[in-house]
């Protein structure tokens, strides 16, 4: 049986999963004993239309966009969407909450209608999705443990609880009861609680759990006297494009 | 009559690989006359300068790390200067000393990334680092070992390598522990003769470099006691230095219609930023091992051979790794402080920060109102300098490569500007301001 033929591509983003695919070091040579990579333009010269699975990292933020990542989908058996950025839209939505033509202009000057973009979207609001790896970046084994899954056809394990139960298993001391705002009682677990562990707070870069209950979040940030308001806007920073972050 | 005389020539390649980003290389010969030779900038633009406006003092090294994932530390260490600036708050030597191991591991990291992964291909006559894995498997693991080091090394220091955690306003909310430092020490002494190896390596294979030569400006920071990276004043090889609040009287950026990225220029139709410019600016600053590998290779300043630019990196990589050792012995030697990050007073005001990162020169420019909320922002990153360079050095080589193969020009070409190793993802996000 030949190998599964895998397309790594990008749309707006840091390609910093991209790097995380690379910083496997070791590792990733034994992945490629398992996989063919075909097309690769960050790493490789060579491309190729044909592949079973699509990596797929960036959000979509032009038209052009929109039609390059809806022939990787017809061309794709799977695809993967990798970071913040291509499955909940990441940082780069913060611009959608303000005026399109401002962006631009405040960017470009009076050179603004030479470039277009429009509000910037996760890839799942464009072509459908098989599997999410979440974060930013991502997580090194959690994308080992992704791309093992559906090698061998299963569905890959996406956490479904908050970071707080990550940062529990990591045993750190609750930001919120030092005094400080954290984003981890909403925010989908699967990072091991990293940004705590190395001191800081969570942004909540892997975006909002499933159906979060946010009168719930909303309670417990307030006891903690965080508002809705500055809720709302750390929901922004990551997962503005969600319905609730409007 | 020769035979490029009548060459008929259309080369296209579109989103160049090999490189950060999209960016495509346009070539029209018609009757052995160059009509179109250009380097276009095709990354969809991210708008960073807009999105900061209304976020908080102690989130934009946050969001600005996130413009880049290769120089995500070099980023954070900017915007983390600019906000200290524009809110008078002063870190100690520790946390300085700290940085600047930071800025040396994420610039051992992305250069040897470069070198090792994305160049080395060119030079082996390969189309990617994987065929290398059985045709050269010892020189493969030197070059992984020495990442993998660099990735520990900024694991060590910053909590990860691509966006770190512990490097915030003020200072670290996060220490390495002493035997960590001593274990990264060790590291580095071995990346030492790895990189040595790696230099022989290349320096074997630098005849596929062009004998190109194009005289230029290089900018880059420059100061007194160091070979300048955390920080220093702005200098040019045409003489000059400016303090990093007169940035604009540098970069003068332009728009282009075939770029969503900006340009630049100052004294001359364009300048050059990265390691061939810091090397060119400061060579006599470099520690005496890396000065020896720049003798390997006979690199002496000026070097106009942009192809060099590659050289340049391993010669930075020799010097922040035998750098980097003497700042954890500085470190130790004073006592490890778990310090605490200290007392932050929020006021309206405008900082600005110039930081070496491994493409070369990024500045930071902020606004702050007296809650403390970004009013405005301007960030000119290193691609972008040199995307004008790049493009001038392209209408110098194409001439002398017109009497070769199309493969042999459209490669000469690609590794051009693979030699500048561009972030081209970076380079459109940014840009520009009025502050209102």
């Amino acid at each position: 049986m030949s190998k599964p033929r895998v397309a790594i591509f990008d749309f707006a983003g840091c390609e910093g999963d991209q790097l995380q695919i690379v910083n496997l070091e070791e590792v990733v040579l034994d992945v490629l004993g398992r996989v063919e990579i075909v097309t690769w333009r960050e790493a490789m010269k060579e491309q190729s239309d044909h592949y079973d699975i699509a990596l797929v990292e960036g959000s979509i933020t032009r038209k052009s966009d929109e039609e390059r990542i809806k022939a990787i989908r017809e061309k794709a058996g799977i695809l993967v969407a990798i970071g913040a950025c291509a499955t909940i839209g990441g940082i780069n939505c913060m611009k959608n909450f303000q005026d399109e033509k401002f962006v631009r202009r405040y960017v470009y000057g009076d050179k603004a209608h030479w470039y277009n973009t429009y509000a910037a979207r996760p890839v799942s609001a464009v072509v459908p999705v098989d599997a999410n790896v979440h974060g930013c970046p991502i997580n090194r084994e959690e994308f080992v443990q992704v791309l093992k899954a559906l090698l061998q056809g299963k569905k890959p394990f996406i956490p479904n609880y908050p970071v707080c139960v990550d940062c529990k298993k990591a045993g750190n001391v609750c930001v919120l009861l030092k005094g400080q705002f954290c984003m981890g009682p909403v925010t989908r677990a699967g990072c091991g609680a990293c940004c705590v562990t190395e001191g800081a707070y969570c942004w909540g870069c892997r975006g909002l759990v499933d159906d979060p209950n946010m009168d719930a979040a909303r309670e417990l940030l307030g006891r903690f006297g965080i508002s809705a308001g500055e809720a709302i806007g750390q929901i922004r920073l990551y997962d503005g494009y969600r319905e609730e972050a409007r | 009559m020769s035979k490029s005389a009548k060459r008929e020539l259309h080369i296209r390649v579109d989103h160049l690989t090999r490189v950060e980003g999209h960016g495509n290389i346009v070539v029209n010969v018609s009757n052995g006359k160059i009509e179109d030779c250009r380097w276009e900038v095709v990354e969809a633009p991210r708008f960073f300068e807009a999105m900061v406006r209304g976020r908080k003092w102690y989130e934009m090294h946050h969001i600005t790390s996130r413009i880049c994932g290769i120089c995500s530390i070099g980023h954070t260490l900017a915007s983390l200067q600019a906000t200290e600036a524009a809110l008078g708050i002063e870190v100690s030597e520790q946390t300085v000393l700290l940085r600047k191991l930071a800025l040396h591991a994420e610039n051992l990291q992305s250069h040897i990334l470069h070198v090792g992964y994305l160049v080395l291909p060119d030079l082996m006559g390969v189309g990617s680092v994987v065929p290398l894995a059985g045709s050269h498997p010892a020189e493969l693991k030197t070059v992984i070992r020495i990442h993998r080091l660099s990735n520990e090394f900024s694991d060590t220091i910053c909590g990860r390598t691509t966006h770190p955690q512990r490097l915030v306003p003020g200072g670290f909310v996060k220490y390495p522990k002493v035997d960590e430092l001593k274990k990264l020490r060790q590291g580095l002494t071995e990346a030492l003769s790895d990189l040595k190896e790696v230099a022989r390596l290349v320096c074997s294979l630098a005849e596929r470099f062009p004998a190109f030569s194009r005289e230029t400006e290089y900018i880059a920071l420059k100061s007194d006691q160091e070979y300048a990276m955390y920080h220093g004043q702005v200098g040019s090889s045409d003489g000059g230095t400016w303090a990093p609040g007169q940035y604009k009287e540098v970069t003068n950026e332009f728009c282009v219609p075939h770029s969503t990225a900006k340009y630049t220029k100052h004294n001359r139709d364009s300048y050059m930023v990265g390691a061939l410019a810091r090397f060119n600016l400061n060579s006599d600053r470099l520690t005496p091992e890396a000065r020896a590998v720049a003798g390997l290779f006979k690199l002496k300043p000026v070097c106009y051979n942009s192809f060099m630019n590659n050289v340049a990196q391993i010669v930075e990589c020799v010097h922040s790794a035998e750098d980097s050792i003497n700042i954890i012995d500085r470190v130790l030697g004073r006592g490890l402080a778990l310090e605490d990050i200290p007392p932050i007073k929020v006021c309206a005001g405008r900082g600005v920060s110039a930081v070496e990162v491994p493409r070369g020169i990024l500045f930071h420019d902020y606004q702050y109102d007296d809650a403390g909320t970004c009013t405005g922002a301007n960030l000119i990153i290193p691609t972008n300098q040199n995307h004008n360079n790049i493009y001038h050095d392209l209408q110098a080589l194409l001439p002398s490569l017109l009497g070769k193969p199309e493969k042999e020009i459209e490669l000469g070409l690609e590794m051009l500007v693979r030699a500048y190793d561009p972030c081209i993802s970076c380079s459109v996000h940014y840009l520009r301001v009025k502050f209102i």
